[in-house]
């Protein structure tokens, strides 16, 4: 797995909490091949997973990915699936990430969702 | 009334040939920026007012009110995160330092998560480089390895690079050779002559590779290389030494791709190889449109580009150490100041987790997931459109940014000397009680 920009998630990243960047930034993208292979034409999701956690995308063919390779905007569903190790250089391995995936009926968690799992402490 | 040539303040390119029409001091239309730029110059839905959580929820309060809550976080704290600053101006980033060096705090900017291995490869190497001018005037040969220029940086192939018409360069992108390497076919790879798929993971082997080609030792290289035949390496090895000027562009590719910053060492270790035979110039391709300009203010107070620790006699800089994921993922800091970036959204979980866990204090225009975490919440306008001041080209050119239109918001600087100033008057307050404690 590689996250990375898109124009579409660069041109809502000042309005994450929009509708536009929970499109935007929840797809991953897959060759055709991937995508047939898994049986997601009839409107299924796909569910990415590791050893950092899991989550739900909607899945879309690029036809510029090669079997093996999905790619998903950089973001915070992207990043349930990267590690904090951070190889002493400060930067977390965002790209070339090994995931497993299959369809699923499950939706998509909203941003809100999303955050609202994350235990935060009182001041 | 238009503003003409005004600066884009979204990415790394700050194309400076902008036409803003402003009416009732509103930006109406926004002429000659791409997507990217005119989404953020027409501006989104803003956070409204300062707040403060109080029983887990957000209540609005004063600006006064908001600076001093963040005073006291920051004094709280025996080693605060302050975080963020690529997308505000040189004045504000250099208003953090002096906090940061006040409160004793770790300074880190969004570089450590995007390119933080291009500056830690620079520092080992140097940086054959040029400004974007020498590029779109003279290079023949434009080498875009691990980056999308096309989606990322939309007006960098007409205004410099492969598309761009120069004084040596008259003829644009028909003059040019355009090579991609990338592990995917992209939108920057439609615009070019070879493209060069490699398998995720395997720069670090594909560029010693071409850098054993280039020195004429094409014999010691393997039939395959990161999943490409030598055959193929050899032409684009070729077209390499053929070029009069070539400019190597790399993105977050190959930065955050196994091998990271070392990666980063052997691409300029080529670019150093390939000046023994014609000219060759290289350049990260920096994302945020002042990201550049951080690392240039902490330089020149602390000597360090990124992930400074002030919590000592001296600044200290040990990256896998003291950048923003280490310390969140070791909990070696106790509260968070984040401006200007939404580590929320761009961290891992797992360290978006841990940052839940300390103090937040966000100043931002914008709400977005690190909202949802904070505990201060400081709106402010936006610099670049409502606040003049200082940006750093991604060639390192320091360009000056106007105001388009006047805002009721305070600027990030004038926020960053409100929490300074809470901060002293504490501080002062705090020692003349103890001082009178003394004296009793
Ligand atoms: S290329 Fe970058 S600086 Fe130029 S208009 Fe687009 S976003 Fe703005």
């Amino acid at each position: 797995m590689i996250s990375g920009r898109t124009l579409a998630q660069g041109a809502n990243c000042e309005s994450k909490m929009s509708e536009d960047f929970f499109k935007a930034a929840s797809s991953c993208y897959l060759s055709k091949e991937d995508y047939d292979l898994l049986g997601l034409s009839d409107g299924k999701n796909i569910l990415l997973k590791n050893e950092f956690g899991k989550t739900v995308f909607s899945p879309r063919v690029d036809d510029g990915l090669r079997r093996g390779i999905v790619f998903i905007p950089m973001g915070p569903w992207a990043n349930i699936l990267i590690g904090p190790d951070t190889g002493g250089c400060g930067t977390p391995q965002f790209k070339g990430v090994e995931i497993d995936l299959e369809a699923t009926n499950s939706p998509i968690q909203d941003i809100r969702e999303l955050f609202g799992s994350i235990k935060r402490a009182e001041a | 009334m238009i503003v003409e040539d005004a600066i884009c303040s979204f990415c790394g390119c700050l194309c400076d040939d902008i036409n803003v029409e402003v009416e009732e001091n509103k930006v109406k239309r926004v002429r000659h920026a791409c997507r990217l730029g005119s989404s953020k110059i027409m501006g989104h839905e803003r956070i409204r007012r300062p707040m403060v959580r109080k029983d887990g929820e957000l209540k609005e309060v004063s600006y006064q009110q908001a600076y001093e809550q963040a005073a006291k976080i920051l004094l709280a704290a025996s080693k605060p995160l302050l975080y963020g600053w690529a997308s505000t101006v040189c004045e504000a980033q250099k208003k953090g330092i002096l906090l940061a060096e006040e409160v004793g705090g770790v300074l880190d900017s969004t570089a450590t998560v995007c390119h933080g291995p291009s500056v830690i490869g620079i520092e080992e190497k140097g940086l054959p480089g040029a400004t974007l001018g020498q590029v779109k005037n003279r290079a023949d040969t434009i080498v875009f390895w691990g980056c999308n220029p096309a989606e990322a940086h939309p007006r960098h192939s007409l205004r410099y690079s492969s598309n761009a018409c120069g004084r040596f360069t008259p003829e644009g992108r028909s003059a040019k050779k355009i090579i991609v390497v990338d592990v995917r076919e992209t939108r920057t790879s439609k615009n070019a002559d070879k493209l060069v798929i490699i398998q995720p993971g395997t720069d670090y082997e594909v560029i010693s590779a071409l850098r054993m080609l280039v020195a004429g030792k094409g014999d010691m290289v393997p039939e395959e290389v990161g999943g490409v035949a030598k055959s193929e390496l050899a032409s684009l090895s070729e077209m390499l030494l053929a070029a009069k000027f070539g400019a190597v562009f790399f993105g977050l590719g190959i930065t955050h791709s196994r091998g990271r910053y070392k990666n980063i060492d052997n691409a300029l270790s080529l670019v150093t190889d390939l000046n023994s035979h014609t000219k060759f110039v290289i350049m990260p391709m920096r994302g945020h449109y002042n990201v550049g300009g951080i690392g240039q203010a902490l330089a020149w107070s602390s000597g360090y580009p990124m992930s400074v620790d002030f919590t000592r006699q001296a600044p200290y800089f040990n990256p896998g150490e003291t950048a923003a994921c280490d310390l969140l993922a070791k909990a070696d800091t106790d509260a968070a100041l984040i401006i200007a970036a939404d580590p929320a959204s761009n961290f891992p979980r797992t360290i978006v987790e841990e940052l839940a866990k300390i103090p937040i204090i966000q100043i931002d225009p914008y709400e977005n997931p690190t909202t949802l975490l904070a505990d201060v919440v400081i709106p402010s306008a936006i610099a670049g459109v409502e606040a003049e001041g200082t940006a750093y080209r991604m060639d390192g050119l320091a360009l000056r940014m106007r105001k388009l239109v006047n805002s009721s918001y305070p600027s990030d600087e004038e926020i960053l000397d409100g929490i300074l100033e809470s901060v002293r008057s504490l501080r002062c307050s705090r020692s003349l009680q103890g001082g009178l404690k003394d004296d009793n």
